[in-house]
């Protein structure tokens, strides 16, 4: 890795999403690439759901941080290879689930569209972010955000948010 | 609406040689689908997404207020891609604003379907309470035939298409479950319920034909090699809409007859109403930001 390189990473390495702030944007994900080029250098970054409100707040943070730490450097929106929550750090997914957020299970292979509807498989168990009880339920299967269902535990009885697979 | 660009328009420069409504290349060693095929697929996307919006704050129960809102986010999410990209590639001066807010009724290429409002059959200057099966039946037969449609989009050869419809495969498929779910729900529910869901189903059915019945565009886009034979759908879309009407105990009702033609620009009269409410602030403060 070249210098520049490094000195963009870390410039970069503090910023977190902000819807979940404990979270870093290269943790989730969204932060792909950075990489130099005969024209400077490049920032790749990748939404998450398309309408998903926090990427222009993703974009202008990643900005001012380049300008923070005098670097020019271009910002890139890239939509392939698209988002997935299957490149969340295992990390990343401890702290969403100590902040109170169930993360997300691995996507499920890609199974043909109709089979996917006929035969709708079980959800994967969820498991309370608070008291660990898989014995839980959906109570909607769009939460405070597009990416998050609400989910209920019928033991410790708290509701909560499961970042659903995508 | 402003600023994130479609990914693969990360070279410019290569984007802006594509011609007008044609299928040249766009990049090395690919091909575009025409922009009134783009377009079609954003303004689907763009008044489903406004329709649905109508219900924020004034959802049935608040969890489903919360899903419609965050369903009209990734509709108008994924409009917003398809517009910078026929916006890109017309070049000149248009914009996603210019397209999405400055084109008239008759310009739109959406689904008759997408426009009706949320209740039976009623003029355009009637007033009616907000009927949610009407709401989850449409979303229902859209949304089985967006994961059909983004499924097979996903592998065209146009890359800048192939990436949008690879993430709103991804979210096409909740709004699906969500959609089936609820029909379900009413269909196998209380006797009211199920009255009123197949009283959808029955006003509804009629608008799909219009699926089955290529335009244009769509026949340009087949023929440039981007795009996907709708009628090659029609069977798996079936068996999505047979599975589930029979799991919530509701009939198919026998179609045949008139079709509509809304995705040629000639429309019911409730897509006006619509776009002015849609429209009218950006048209009142021409290129006001905020
Ligand atoms: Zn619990």
């Amino acid at each position: 890795m070249s210098t520049v390189v490094e000195q963009v990473w870390a410039s970069l390495a503090h910023l977190t999403d902000p819807e979940i702030p404990v979270v870093t944007l290269r943790e989730l994900g969204i932060l792909r690439d950075v990489t130099e080029t005969p024209d400077g250098v490049e920032v790749v970054i990748t939404p998450t759901y398309t309408g998903c409100p926090a990427m222009g707040q993703i974009e202008d943070d990643v900005r001012g941080a380049l300008d923070e730490a005098g670097i020019a450097a271009r910002v890139i929106t890239r939509l392939a290879p698209a988002w997935t929550t299957d490149w969340i750090s295992d990390e990343a997914k401890e702290k969403l689930r100590v902040y109170g957020i169930a993360p997300p299970h691995t996507t499920r292979p890609d199974v043909s569209v109709v089979k996917f509807m006929r035969h709708r498989p079980a959800p994967d168990a969820v498991a309370c972010p608070r008291c660990g009880s898989i014995h839980t339920v959906v109570s909607s299967q769009f939460g405070s955000t597009a990416c998050k269902a609400l989910y209920k535990c019928l033991d410790c009885q708290e509701p909560f948010d499961y970042f659903k697979p995508y | 609406m402003s600023a994130i660009q479609p990914s693969v328009a990360q070279d410019r420069s290569k984007q802006a040689s594509a011609p007008v409504g044609g299928s040249a290349p766009n990049a090395v060693g690919s091909v575009g689908a025409p922009i009134e095929y783009i377009l079609h697929l954003a303004d689907n996307a763009v008044v489903l997404g406004q329709r649905n919006a109508e219900w924020c704050g004034h959802g049935p129960i608040l969890e489903e207020d919360i899903a419609m809102g965050n369903v009209s986010l990734d509709y108008i999410g994924q409009a917003r891609l398809l517009y910078q990209l026929a916006a890109t590639r017309m070049g000149g001066d248009a914009t996603e604003d210019k397209l999405a807010y400055f084109r008239d009724e008759t310009q739109f290429r959406n689904y008759t379907l997408l426009e009706l409002p949320h209740n039976g059959p009623l003029v355009g200057y009637a007033v009616s309470d907000r009927d949610y099966a009407t709401t989850v039946v449409r979303n229902f037969l859209y949304g089985a035939l967006m994961v059909l449609v983004w499924d097979a989009l996903e592998k065209s050869p146009d890359a800048d298409l192939a990436a949008i419809a690879a993430k709103s495969l991804k979210e096409a498929r909740y709004h699906l479950h969500h959609a089936a779910d609820w029909l379900v729900r009413f269909g196998d529910g209380t006797d009211e319920s199920h009255q009123r869901a197949q009283a959808a189903v029955d006003h509804l059915f009629p608008y799909t034909e219009e699926f089955w019945t290529p335009s244009v565009a769509e026949d340009a886009a087949v023929a440039a090699g981007a795009g996907v034979d709708v009628c090659s759908l029609r069977a798996a879309w079936d068996a999505i809409v047979n599975e589930t009407l029979s799991e919530a105990t509701l009939v198919r009702p026998q179609v045949r007859g008139y079709v509509p033609e809304g995705k040629h620009g000639r429309h019911s009269e409730h897509l006006g109403y619509l776009l002015g409410e849609m429209q009218g602030l950006a048209r009142a403060h021409p290129g006001a930001t905020w």
